[in-house]
């Protein structure tokens, strides 16, 4: 069992997510960063979608009432073991009665914290994953808080093992998000479609499990068309629709947002297309500010895209298999 | 009425059914994402049906994105052949409109709002053309409702009246979304009426509280204790204007988990409705009085 003394910034209960239940509202949930949170299960020997903790800018403060082997991936947060520097991608040993902590973030946004055999809260829906808006999931449906008594399953890991620097992935900076255009792009004013991907964008303070909204580009210009009923009376209302995760919707024209892992399912704004499947673990590393373009790619691009993540997953996998 | 396929990314086929809103576009979604759903295409993971488009999420590594638009186009003309006939059921939804929570809801949030100096009842009363509240409130509680999308949020219905264009209701959404929404909150914005399942933000206008929980995570809820999640797209709501006391009464029987919703099966024949939507909303609504 893992004491929670200070929950931290945003920390919750996170494995590979929940499908299959969109069509009634319930999002994927799940890590924001799919390929961090598994390194980290790998490196303390649980399977690849064990549940972690995800922590947002700014680590807990726990206490480990029993021996564990634990990892810390993703964002650059460095552990603490009473008070004690650990590296981040490497497993190491917490004594029972030992307090975890952490440094300040000095890099990427969200950090994943992996106790061998997991953390063992109940399934729901198939998925350990927390979805915050419908109290759903993870513990008791929410963020953790200070006092609450984390479950961890069985499980012996063992502590000294790495990845190499080249098998972590981060986003640049500026970053780089490719965008494959599509679902009400023609909408948008070929001008104004171009200028999208000229514009540097910077992360804007509203960015979440929910989505990552961007501020500093050109407004959206719309193409002349008629209002169609049921809509709404914004150039940038359809009729309510399903939002594809990865989405990228821009309301009023002004400031685009993409959805991630908790996204909202639907809703009534246009979307100019989606960042592709590849790129989306980079979003959960981005931090507010931070300068970003988003690049205009074709399907066999994100498809080579897509392999080239699958590629790095799998020596992921072998070094630590 | 024709479709419009897209991709959204790498991960989902997107189909639009029409531009705008109509009985005809929802029940192509439905049936399109039916037959989706039971064709069994490999590495299909989500199918999502919505007001006047759906879109199926797939596994790129198990089926090429054109081979996955391929297979969802050889189901339309089986869909087309459908035929626009529906089994369901109607549910009747008690609703305090004008309830004190919306109430203080509203005026906290009055600035994001069109017209800040009346409620959102008054002023979607007013641009719809009613000559007062209580006639704006008889005519949404008056003919039922199609859900014709769950999401947003967990289990949150987006509804639209069975009625002829000429008498649907026409809101725009707040200027700017409220960051906070009563549960149960009765909603509208665009053609569409909602209910919103849980506490959160939200654009609609708000006109009145259900007493009756639609979503419950812990499924403690009687009638939500198969799944947790009260509605599905094809389900007919009626809405019922109830005053205070019945509210409060319906609140102790929910609190005593004794709430039982009036549900009736019925069958919905698009072809019948469109001969004469009056008079078969009324025979929808006897169903409720069986």
């Amino acid at each position: 069992m893992i004491k929670v003394i200070k929950p931290g910034l945003a920390t919750s209960v996170q494995d590979m997510g929940r499908p299959g239940y969109y069509h009634l509202g319930i999002p994927l949930s799940g890590g924001m960063d799919l390929m961090a949170l598994e390194t980290a299960n790998l490196l303390v020997g649980n399977p690849g979608g064990a549940a972690v903790l995800e922590a947002t800018f700014m680590g807990p403060e726990l206490e480990f009432k029993a021996d564990a082997v634990i990892a810390v991936t993703g964002g650059e947060l460095t552990p603490l073991v009473d008070g004690d520097a650990r590296e981040t991608w490497t497993s190491f040993e917490v004594k029972a009665g030992q307090v975890l902590s952490f440094e300040f973030l000095k890099g990427g946004a969200r950090s994943y914290i992996a106790v061998a055999g997991g953390i063992d809260v109940p399934v729901v829906l198939g998925s350990r994953s927390t979805y915050v808006l419908g109290a759903l999931g993870g513990f008791n449906g929410r963020p953790i808080a200070e006092g609450d008594e984390l479950p961890v399953g069985d499980g012996s890991g063992t502590a000294g093992r790495s990845v190499a620097a080249d098998l972590r992935r981060a986003p640049g900076n500026p970053a780089e998000l490719r965008v494959l255009p599509g679902i009400y792009w023609h909408w948008v004013a070929d001008s104004s479609g171009a200028q999208f991907f000229e514009d540097t964008w910077k992360v804007a303070p509203e960015a979440d499990r929910i989505g990552y909204r961007f501020r500093g580009g050109n407004p959206i210009e719309f193409n002349e068309r008629e209002r169609p009923f049921g809509a709404g009376s914004d150039p940038s209302n359809i009729v309510d629709g399903c939002y594809p995760y990865g989405s990228i919707q821009v309301p009023g024209g002004t400031e685009p947002i993409v959805l991630h892992r908790d996204a909202v399912s639907g809703g009534g704004y246009f979307m100019l297309g989606a960042v592709i499947s590849a790129d989306m673990d980079l979003i959960g590393q981005m931090q507010p500010h931070t300068p970003t373009s988003f690049v205009k790619v074709d399907m066999d691009q994100a498809l080579q895209a897509r392999a080239d993540r699958n590629a790095l997953l799998q020596r992921i996998r072998d070094a630590l298999g | 009425m024709e479709s419009r396929y897209t991709f959204g990314g790498d991960e989902h086929v997107f189909c639009q059914l029409g531009e705008e809103m109509s009985l005809e576009a929802f029940f192509k979604s439905l049936s399109m994402t039916n037959a989706v759903r039971e064709s069994q295409i490999r590495g299909v993971t989500e199918v999502c049906a919505a007001n006047a488009s759906y879109q199926v999420k797939f596994d790129p590594d198990v089926i090429k994105p054109d081979d996955m638009l391929a297979e969802i186009k050889k189901l339309e003309s089986q869909a087309d052949a459908a035929e626009s006939r529906l089994n369901t059921r109607i549910v009747e939804i008690p609703v305090l409109y004008n309830d004190p929570w919306t109430h203080e809801t509203l005026m906290r949030f009055r600035e994001r709002h069109q017209d800040p100096s009346g409620t959102d009842l008054d002023y979607s009363a007013r641009i719809n053309g009613f000559g007062s509240v209580d006639d704006f409130i008889t005519a949404h509680s008056g003919a039922p409702w199609f859900v014709s999308m769950v999401g947003f949020v967990a289990g949150l219905p987006f509804l639209y009246q069975t009625v002829e264009r000429a008498r649907q209701i026409e809101v725009p959404k707040y200027l700017r979304p409220r960051t906070d929404t009563p549960k149960l909150t009765v909603g509208y914005g665009g053609c569409f009426s909602c209910i919103y399942s849980v506490r959160g933000a939200g654009g609609y206008q708000m006109f009145g509280v259900t007493p009756m929980p639609i979503y419950d995570p812990q499924q403690e809820i009687n009638y939500l204790k198969d799944f947790m999640i009260f509605f599905k797209p094809g389900d007919l709501v009626k809405f019922k204007s109830v005053d205070r006391d019945t509210y409060d009464a319906a609140v102790e029987e929910v609190d005593r988990n004794t709430y039982a919703p009036k549900i009736r099966p019925v069958e919905f024949s698009l072809d019948e409705f469109n001969n004469g939507a009056d008079a078969y909303n009324a025979k929808l609504e006897g169903a409720l009085n069986d």
